[in-house]
């Protein structure tokens, strides 16, 4: 039988990339277990792992949704984010209303955003700081993405600090230093990210 | 102390317009006067904006400099290219700042009177929690005694709870918490199960008969010096804050430092690595301190030793593949005691091997634990599976201390069930 810490490393990548994808300040789906999964199936490309994971949102226990996923980590190039190709089953809930609501705080202040240690020390985060840890953590999954191997497995730990950055058109721009744990090497990495985000355009993560 | 006036200085121009975010305190020992006249030198570069606390003075003399975050790399290659040695005093002049406004904000500290009206679901610091263990052992004189088992290399007291109803060295169950000092659920359940203990020490049957026979030994905070560092420094803190080799890094990684595959894979012989074993086994005097421990009592028949987090449940071994020879039955117990946690609020454990579950780790506590004739050795790893992280709401400490207490009571009844 496969090894569960390897079914779990590949689907902390998938959820990841998924989060990325479909996530934003309005929604954050998370992996919640995974049910059922196979690899690594070995060849000249990598090794490729099929799963069938649960995802709910963060916010949301009764959101929860099936997805599968074959993700591929190369070999030949360690430098090659891994394939991940996913399908979720049904719907993930709508973020409509808390995209919207978020938008328009943020285009109508009159300084800047800026905030630190979200959470804080003791998990806290203060309910108009969520909308920003939930872009934070949909922008962290392109990096966790592109930074995962198979002696991975790299999640969000918290975000340092983070700045508004004023833009003239559509978008909102933050800028972030996050910090994510690697539970295989118990690493700390600090990260300096940019975030550009828009309620119909997704999360755009800009090094 | 003087680092204290100026920091309230700070205090003063941070309350205005300036922020030291990213700052960092170096200080400098230049040892010639060569690199004395080097380090003078840099009191001419404007453009640096170095803050000196503490100026050149002359050979040998530690130089204090508060560097702003864009000329720190430039100074740090500056200071290394010519040899110059220097360490990091405060990491982020900014959060020390903070902390400092935060605390004379702070309206005079109440202390619990009773651990009845301790705050069981917020997180503590150091000194609350050992003002906790006083409180608890005069409250229960009979049932309670508070041992110190060493020392830290920062010389904070190491303390461990004895539970017991009497008799001499009576076979025993050993429990420690928060000896990676960023898992603060688990410091903080550690609390909790000490009330539990104590609470229902005589109408739990199955705690009451196992006390009759058997004592359970509690180290609630099994790394002081990296949990203080939490507080104060950096919160994802993780090692003990010993000083081996010329390396500017802190810390050994305390659950790789055991005599067991010592320095094997799974560890690392770089001091700045999150798990270095450190320049030889039981290096760090938290570990030594249990090793003595356990080694002089020689009746210890259960060992548990608590992390966070990811949700598993583990034994022996971590540092290689073979299977423990009692791995059927120690792979029983932890479904047992699984099924028992998950029954509460349905939270999700795997449970295997390290070596299988989670990853090869050389050096570990309970693989020593076990090397030593302790059957019953398993380590936890707490809530949650990455959410939160080391970063859990305080709103969880209670539930999970509580689940993994059933979880707990399995192992310790079956300890007691099953004398070897």
């Amino acid at each position: 039988p496969p090894s569960s810490f390897r079914l779990r490393r590949a689907a902390v990548l998938a959820a990841g990339l998924i989060r990325y994808r479909r996530g934003g300040p309005g929604r954050g789906p998370v992996l919640r277990d995974v049910r059922r999964g196979r690899g690594p199936d070995i060849d000249d490309a990598g090794h490729k792992y099929h799963l069938e994971f649960v995802l709910e949102d963060l916010n949301d226990k009764d959101s929860a949704v099936n997805c599968t996923a074959e993700v591929l980590y190369h070999l030949g190039n360690r430098n090659t984010p891994p394939d991940v190709q996913f399908t979720i089953e049904g719907e993930l809930k709508s973020s409509d209303e808390a995209d919207h609501r978020f938008y328009n705080q943020i285009k109508s202040l009159k300084e800047e955003l800026v905030a630190e240690n979200i959470p804080d020390s003791h998990g806290n985060v203060p309910p108009a700081l969520v909308p920003i840890r939930l872009l934070a953590w949909a922008a962290a999954g392109y990096v966790i993405w592109q930074n995962s191997t198979e002696d991975t497995e790299l999640h969000l730990a918290q975000i340092k600090r983070v700045k508004q950055v004023k833009r003239s058109d559509e978008y909102l721009e933050f800028d972030y230093v996050i910090l994510l744990h690697d539970v295989v090497s118990q690493d700390v990495i600090p990260w300096r990210i940019t975030v550009l985000w828009h309620p119909q355009h997704g999360v755009q993560v800009t090094r | 102390m003087r680092v204290l006036v100026l920091l309230a200085a700070l205090v003063a121009v941070a309350t205005s317009t300036e922020t030291f975010v990213g700052h960092q305190v170096l200080r400098i020992v230049p040892t010639t006067h060569e690199e004395l006249q080097k380090v003078q030198e840099l009191q001419d570069l404007e453009d640096l904006q170095l803050d000196f606390w503490q100026g050149p003075r002359g050979p040998g003399h530690p130089v204090d400099v508060r560097v702003p975050f864009p000329s720190l790399q430039p100074l740090k290659a500056h200071l290394e290219s010519n040899g110059i040695s220097y360490s990091i005093m405060i990491e982020d002049v900014q959060a020390l700042v903070d902390r400092e406004k935060r605390e004379m904000l702070r309206s005079r500290h109440r202390l619990p009177l009773s651990t009845n009206t301790f705050s069981y679901d917020s997180y503590h610091t150091l000194d609350e929690i050992y003002a906790f263990i006083d409180l608890l052992v005069a409250e229960n004189p009979n049932l309670v005694s508070k041992l110190e088992i060493g020392r830290s290399t920062e010389d904070r007291p190491l303390y461990v709870l004895k539970f017991s109803k009497g008799g001499t060295n009576r076979p025993a169950i050993w429990i420690d918490t928060g000896i990676h000092s960023r898992e603060w659920v688990t410091q903080a359940s550690g609390i909790w199960f000490a009330k539990k203990i104590v609470s229902d020490h005589e109408n739990d049957e199955v705690l009451a008969s196992v006390l009759d026979e058997l004592d359970i030994f509690l180290e609630i905070v099994t790394n002081p010096d990296g949990f203080a560092f939490t507080h104060t420094q950096n919160r994802l803190w993780r090692k003990t804050r010993s000083r081996h080799s010329s390396s500017s890094c802190i810390g050994v990684d305390p659950n790789r430092n055991w005599d067991a595959g010592f320095g094997g894979s799974g560890s690392s012989s770089n001091p700045c690595s999150e798990t270095y074993h450190g320049p030889y086994a039981n290096s760090e005097p938290e570990v030594r301190a249990i090793v003595d421990f356990v080694k002089n009592h020689g009746n210890i028949k259960a060992f548990i030793s608590i992390h966070s987090y990811s949700q598993l449940l583990l034994y022996p071994y971590g540092y290689t593949s073979d299977p423990a020879p009692d791995h059927q039955e120690l792979h029983q117990i932890s479904q047992q005691a699984v099924a028992a946690l998950s029954s509460l609020y349905g939270t999700d454990f795997e449970y295997g091997s390290i070596y299988t579950t989670i990853y090869p780790a050389s050096g570990s506590t309970v693989d020593w634990t076990y090397n030593q004739g302790i059957k019953y050795s398993f380590t936890f790893e707490l809530r949650d599976t990455g959410r939160y992280g080391f970063l859990l709401p305080a709103a969880q400490i209670v539930p999970t201390a509580q689940e993994t207490w059933l979880a707990l009571r399995v192992i310790i009844q079956y300890t007691q069930d099953h004398p070897y």
